[in-house]
C-alpha cells in the first residue's frame, strides 16, 4: 500500500497540475514540488524502516491485473529497488528546483509530464511483475521524448527522436524474449506467469524449459541489448551526448541520474537473477563458452576507457559530462560481469554513487551556462575568483566523481574493480586506466574554467544563488556520507546480493 | 442446428432489413428537405444505424443459444462472430457519419445519396462478415465494392477523387475476376459451395488412402491464392495494395477514415470465417503451405506499408500507408489459421478481434483530427499541423495519443493489441515474422513521430488559435478515452476471448 502510494502519487499530482489554471506559474511550481516531496518522505521512511537483515521481498503487494494473461499488479522491494528508489525520490524535488527559473514556456505541461517521468521510474523499481515492470520502462520514454523534444537546445528535435528510436529498438527486443519467457514459463497455458519471484524460481529448477541454456543465452541476449541502449553499453551509447547535450538542466540530471540506473537495475534483476545460464555464457570463461565468456567484461572495460577519453577530447562541459558518463557506468558493467559478492555489491553501490554524482555534475553545468549561456570550456577561466562558493562544490563534485578515496565514487569503482581483478585480471588492470584519464580530465577541465586569468566578460557573473545551492546540498553531504561510511549503503542491498549471488552459485561469504 | 429456410430467416435478418428500409428513407426524405437542413438526411440516416444496433442485440438475444443459426438456406450464418463484427462495421458508419456532418469537402447537394450508399455499403459488409457460402461471399463483396466505388469518387469537383474511383474500380474488376476464378475452382473441386460441406468434402478428398487424388494440395493452393487476391484487395495487402494511398488520397477524409477502419475489419472477418469454416480440419490447411505464403504477404505488407510511408507529407496518405502497415500486422494473426492446431488458432483470432477493436479507435480517432485540421486550418499536408499544440492544445494532444497508440507504445492500447497479436505468433513459434513485425514498429515510430514534432516541436507560423465545438470535443474523447484505457482493462480481453468462430 505504501508503495503503491510512492508509485502513484506523482501520477495524482500530475492529474492535479493539468487542472490548474495555465497561467498561474508560481502555483503549479509549488505543487510540482510538493508531490514530488511527498515519494521522498515515503521513500525515506521506506529506507529507514527497511529490514537489512532481510533478503527477501518487503512491503509487497499483489493484485490481479489482466487476468487472461495473468499478469498481477504485483511490487515490492528489496535492498536494491530500495536504494534506487530513494535515491529517484530525492532527484525529484531537486529537478523541480532546478527547474524553477530556466524554464520559460509551458510550464504547466511540463511540470506534468516530469510528475509522469517520476511515476514510470519509481514503479519501475518497485515492479515485480515482468509485464508490469516492461510498462513502467516504457511509460518514461514518452514523457521523456517530449521534454526533451519540446524545452531542449537547438538539436532537440534530433536527439529526441534518436533517443526515442533507439530506446524502441532495444524495448522490441526485450518484448520478445519477454513474451518467449512467458510462454516457456508453462507448458500448460493456464499456468503460465510473469512473476518475477516465480520465475526466476523456474529458471532454478532442472528441466523447466526455461533452464534450458540455449534458451537463456537467448533470452538474456534479447533482454540484454533492451537494458544496454538505456545504460547505454558500446556500441549503443550514441543517442546519450545528444540527449545530455540537447536536454534541459533537470532532465539531464533525470537522464543520468536515474534513466541510465534503470539499464542496469534491468540487468541485475532479470539478467542475473533469471538467466544465471545465460548470464555464466557470457561471463565465465570456460571450454564451452570460449571467448563469449569475455564479452560483458569486455563491454564494461570498452565503455570505461572509450568514454574516459572520449569525454577528455570533449571541449563542451555537458558533453564532458555526458561521456564521463558512459565512463563510469562501464565500471557497473564490470563490477556486474565479474558475478562475484564483491563485484555485485561494487556495481550496485557505484550505480547509486553515480546517480548521486552525476545529478551534481550536471545540475553545475546548468547553474554556469543559465549565467554565461553557453558551455565551452575554454571560454571560461579564473572563475574562481568569481564564484568561490560554486568552485568549492564543483570540486567537490568532480573529486568524488573522478574516485578521491573518502568520498563516494571511490568505494564503487574500487569494489568494482576488486570483484573482476578476481575473474579478469588483465581487464581489471586495464580499465584502471580510465580512472587515470578520468583525473585528467576533471582536472584539466577545473584549471580550464576556474583557474587562470578571469575572462573580462565574466566579471559580473553573479555567484551560485541560494535556491542552486540548495539542490546540491543534499547530493554533497550524500558523496561524503558515503565516502568515509559506505555501509550506510551496502548494508541496504548485501542481504539481496548475497541472494543473488547464491542463484548464481558466486556467493562468497565475508564483506 | 438444421439451416432455416427463407421465411423463417427473416426474423433473423432484421438488422440488414432495417438498414435497406433506412437506405431507401433517407433517399425519399432527401427529396423533401431543403439543401440547407440536408443534415436532417444524416440524422435519419444515424436512426437508422441505431435501430439496426437495437435489431442485432434482440436478434442475437433470441437466438441465445451458443449454437449458430445458419440462415436462407445456409447462405449466412448467425453466430457470435457476426454479431461483434456487425457491431463494431455499424459503429464505424456512425462514426463516419458524424465526421461527414463536420467535413466542409462533402458537398451539401449529393448528401442524400451520400449517407444512402453508406448504409448500402453497410449492408454489404454484414453480409461479408456473415457468408457461408462462397456465391454470398462474392456477392456481398461486389456490394461492398460498387457503393465503395461511388463513395471514393464522391468529391465530384475534384479530379483527385475522380482519378481514386477510377483507380479503385480497375484494381477492383481485376481482383474479384480473380477470386470468381479462384471460387469456382474451388467449386469445381468439392462440388459445393457450403463452406462447411467444402471442409467435409476436402477432408475425404485429400485422404491418403485415396489412390488416385482428385484433389490435390497444389490444386488446392492455386484455387486459394486467387481467392486471397479478391480478400487481401479488401484489406489492402501487398500486392493488392497499390490503389489504397491513391483511393485514400482522393477520397473525401471520412470515407478514407471508413475505408480504411470497417472495409479492413470486414475483410478479416471474411478472411477468418473462409478459413476457418471452410478448411475446418486444421490439418488440411497445414498440408498446403498456405502458411508460408500468408506469411509472406503479411511481411511484406507491413515493410512495404511503413517504407512507403516515411518521406510522405500528405498526413491522409501517410494513414493510408500506415493502414497498409496495420493490415500486415493483422495478417500475422490470418498466418496462425494455418498452423495446425486448434489452441493456436484461436488464439490467432482472438488476437485480431482485439487489434481490430484498438485499431478502430485509434484510427478513426486520427482521421477524426485529419477532418478537423482540413475544416479549421484548410489542408492536410504534415507542414500544415506546425506548431498545432499551441493553436489547437486539445486536438494535438488526441492526436499524439493516436499517432503514438498506432505506433505501440505502453500504455496506450496499440501497444496492448500488439502485443497480443505478437505473443499468439511466437506461440505459433513464428519467429521471424514477429521480428520483421517488431522492427517494423520502429520503423513506424519514425513518421507517426513526425507528425507529433511538428506540432509540438516547431513553432507556428499562423499563431491563430483554432476554435472547435464542444460536440467536437465530446466526438474525440469518445476515441481518446478508449484509446488510453482499453488495453489498461482486463474486460475486453475476456471480450475478445470469448468471441468464438464457428
Amino acid at each position: 500500500m505504501l508503495l503503491s502510494l510512492i508509485i502513484f502519487v506523482p501520477l495524482l499530482g500530475m492529474i492535479v497540475v493539468l487542472l490548474l489554471p495555465r497561467d498561474s506559474e508560481e502555483l503549479i511550481k509549488r505543487v510540482t514540488l510538493a508531490f514530488t516531496l511527498i515519494p521522498l518522505a515515503l521513500a525515506v521512511y521506506l529506507f529507514i524502516a527497511y529490514d537489512r537483515s532481510d533478503a527477501g521481498t518487503q512491503h509487497a503487494v499483489s493484485v490481479p491485473w489482466i487476468e487472461t494473461f495473468h499478469i498481477n499488479y504485483h511490487v515490492g522491494i528489496d535492498g536494491l529497488s530500495v536504494t534506487l528508489m530513494l535515491l529517484t525520490a530525492l532527484l525529484g524535488p531537486i529537478c523541480v528546483l532546478a527547474s524553477w527559473r530556466n524554464i520559460e514556456k509551458g510550464i504547466k505541461a511540463y511540470m506534468a509530464l516530469f510528475l509522469l517521468l517520476e511515476t514510470g521510474m519509481l514503479g519501475f523499481f518497485a515492479a515485480l511483475d515482468l509485464f508490469l515492470f516492461f510498462v513502467f520502462f516504457e511509460l518514461t520514454l514518452l514523457p521523456m521524448y517530449f521534454l526533451i523534444g519540446v524545452w531542449g537546445g537547438p538539436r532537440r528535435e534530433y536527439a529526441a527522436i534518436k533517443f526515442f528510436l533507439y530506446t524502441l529498438f532495444g524495448s522490441v527486443l526485450m518484448l520478445v524474449a519477454l513474451i518467449a519467457v512467458y510462454l516457456n514459463s508453462s507448458i500448460i497455458p493456464e499456468e503460465r506467469t510473469f512473476d518475477i519471484p516465480t520465475l526466476i524460481s523456474l529458471a532454478g529448477e532442472t528441466e523447466h524449459a526455461l533452464a534450458d541454456p540455449t534458451f537463456q543465452i537467448w533470452v538474456f541476449l534479447g533482454f540484454f541489448i533492451g537494458f544496454a541502449v538505456k545504460v547505454p553499453i558500446f556500441p549503443f551509447h550514441t543517442w546519450l551526448p545528444d540527449a545530455h547535450v540537447e536536454a534541459p538542466t533537470a532532465i539531464s540530471v533525470i537522464l543520468a541520474g536515474v534513466l541510465l540506473k534503470m539499464g542496469t537495475y534491468g540487468l541485475v534483476r532479470i539478467n542475473m537473477a533469471m538467466f544465471p545460464e545465460g548470464m555464466a555464457f557470457f561471463t565465465e570463461v570456460t571450454e564451452e563458452t570460449g571467448l563469449w565468456g569475455y564479452s560483458l567484461a569486455l563491454l564494461g572495460f570498452v565503455n570505461i576507457v572509450y568514454g574516459s577519453f572520449c569525454a577528455l577530447a570533449q571541449t563542451d562541459f555537458k558533453k564532458l559530462v555526458a561521456y564521463s558518463s558512459i565512463g563510469h557506468m562501464g565500471f557497473v558493467i564490470l563490477g556486474l560481469a565479474a558475478r562475484n559478492t564483491m563485484g555485485v555489491n561494487g556495481a550496485i553501490l557505484q550505480m547509486f554513487n553515480h546517480g548521486v554524482i552525476s545529478a551534481m555534475l550536471f545540475l553545475l553545468v546548468g547553474v554556469l551556462y543559465d549565467r554565461a549561456h553557453h558551455r565551452e570550456i575554454n571560454g571560461f577561466g579564473g572563475l574562481g575568483n568569481r564564484m568561490p562558493i560554486y568552485m568549492g562544490i564543483t570540486t567537490l563534485a568532480f573529486m568524488a566523481s573522478l574516485g578521491l578515496p573518502g568520498l563516494s565514487g571511490f568505494w564503487g569503482e574500487a569494489l568494482s574493480l576488486f570483484g573482476a581483478f578476481q575473474e579478469f585480471e588483465i581487464l581489471a588492470i586495464l580499465s584502471t586506466i580510465g580512472i587515470v584519464v578520468g583525473a585528467a580530465y576533471f582536472l584539466w577541465t577545473l584549471q580550464r574554467v576556474f583557474l587562470g586569468k578571469l575572462n573580462p566578460k565574466y566579471e559580473e557573473l553573479p555567484e551560485i544563488n541560494k535556491r542552486e545551492i540548495l539542490t546540491l546540498v543534499p547530493l554533497g553531504i550524500l558523496t561524503i556520507v558515503l565516502g568515509v561510511w559506505p555501509n550506510f549503503a551496502l548494508d541496504m542491498f548485501r542481504e539481496s546480493v548475497a541472494e543473488l549471488t547464491k542463484l548464481m552459485g558466486t556467493f562468497q561469504a565475508g564483506l | 442446428m438444421k439451416p432455416l429456410e427463407n421465411i423463417p430467416s427473416l426474423a433473423y435478418f432484421t438488422p440488414e432489413i432495417l438498414l435497406v428500409i433506412f437506405a431507401a428513407a433517407v433517399i425519399i426524405l432527401d427529396l423533401l428537405v431543403k439543401n440547407r437542413e440536408s443534415q436532417k438526411v444524416a440524422y435519419l440516416a444515424l436512426i437508422g444505424l441505431g435501430s439496426a444496433l437495437v435489431a442485432i442485440i434482440v436478434t442475437n438475444s433470441i437466438s441465445a443459444s451458443s449454437e449458430p443459426v445458419p440462415l436462407f438456406w445456409g447462405m449466412i450464418q448467425l453466430d457470435g462472430f457476426a454479431v461483434f463484427f456487425k457491431i463494431l462495421l455499424l459503429l464505424a458508419t456512425a462514426a463516419t457519419i458524424l465526421f461527414s456532418l463536420r467535413s466542409e469537402e462533402l458537398d451539401a447537394k449529393l448528401k442524400g445519396e451520400y449517407y444512402a450508399l453508406l448504409l448500402a455499403v453497410t449492408f454489404g459488409m454484414f453480409l461479408m462478415a456473415s457468408s457461408t457460402n462462397l456465391l454470398m461471399i462474392f456477392i456481398a463483396l461486389e456490394t461492398v465494392s460498387l457503393t465503395s466505388y461511388i463513395l471514393a469518387g464522391f468529391l465530384t469537383h475534384s479530379p483527385r477523387s475522380s482519378e481514386a474511383a477510377f483507380k479503385y474500380i480497375t484494381y477492383g474488376a481485376v481482383a474479384s475476376g480473380t477470386m470468381l476464378f479462384g471460387l469456382s475452382l474451388l467449386f469445381g473441386m468439392t462440388g459445393t459451395g457450403d463452406l462447411s460441406e467444402i471442409s467435409d468434402q476436402l477432408v475425404i478428398l485429400l485422404a491418403p488412402e485415396q489412390e488416385t487424388p482428385l484433389v490435390t494440395p497444389l490444386a488446392l493452393l492455386i484455387s486459394i491464392t486467387f481467392i486471397l487476391a479478391g480478400i487481401g484487395y479488401k484489406i489492402a495487402s501487398v500486392p493488392f495494395h497499390m490503389w489504397s494511398p491513391d483511393v485514400y488520397e482522393g477520397a473525401p477524409i471520412p470515407i478514407t477514415a471508413f475505408l480504411s477502419v470497417a472495409s479492413k475489419a470486414a475483410g478479416f472477418a471474411l478472411l477468418l470465417r473462409f478459413f476457418y469454416t471452410g478448411f475446418a480440419d486444421t490439418k488440411i490447411m497445414h498440408s498446403i503451405d498456405l502458411g508460408l505464403l500468408l506469411a509472406i504477404v503479411s511481411a511484406l505488407t507491413m515493410t512495404i506499408g511503413n517504407l512507403a510511408a516515411l518521406p510522405q507529407q500528405n498526413v491522409k496518405r501517410l494513414l493510408a500507408y500506415s493502414s497498409i502497415a496495420h493490415g500486415g500486422y493483422l495478417l500475422m494473426g490470418a498466418v496462425l489459421l494455418t498452423s495446425g492446431n486448434a489452441a493456436i488458432v484461436e488464439r490467432g483470432v482472438g488476437a485480431i478481434i482485439f487489434y481490430l477493436i484498438v485499431y478502430f479507435f485509434m484510427n478513426l480517432g486520427a482521421f477524426y483530427v485529419v477532418v478537423l485540421i482540413a475544416n479549421e486550418a484548410g489542408t492536410e499536408m504534415i507542414d500544415g499541423y506546425r506548431g498545432l499544440s499551441s493553436r489547437a492544445p486539445l486536438v494535438a494532444g488526441a492526436m499524439a495519443i493516436f499517432l503514438f497508440s498506432l505506433t505501440g507504445i505502453p500504455i496506450l492500447a496499440g501497444f496492448f493489441g500488439k502485443w497480443i497479436l505478437f505473443t499468439a505468433v511466437l506461440e505459433g513459434k513464428l519467429y521471424w515474422l514477429a521480428f520483421v513485425g517488431l522492427i517494423n514498429s520502429v520503423i513506424s515510430l519514425y513518421y507517426y513521430a513526425r507528425i507529433v514534432k511538428v506540432m509540438y516541436f516547431e513553432a507556428a507560423e499562423d499563431t491563430d488559435k483554432l476554435s472547435f465545438s464542444k460536440g467536437t470535443f465530446a466526438l474525440l474523447s469518445v476515441f481518446v478515452v478508449p484509446t488510453i484505457f482499453i488495453g489498461l482493462l482486463n474486460i475486453f480481453y475476456s471480450l475478445s476471448g470469448n468471441i468464438r468462430l464457428q
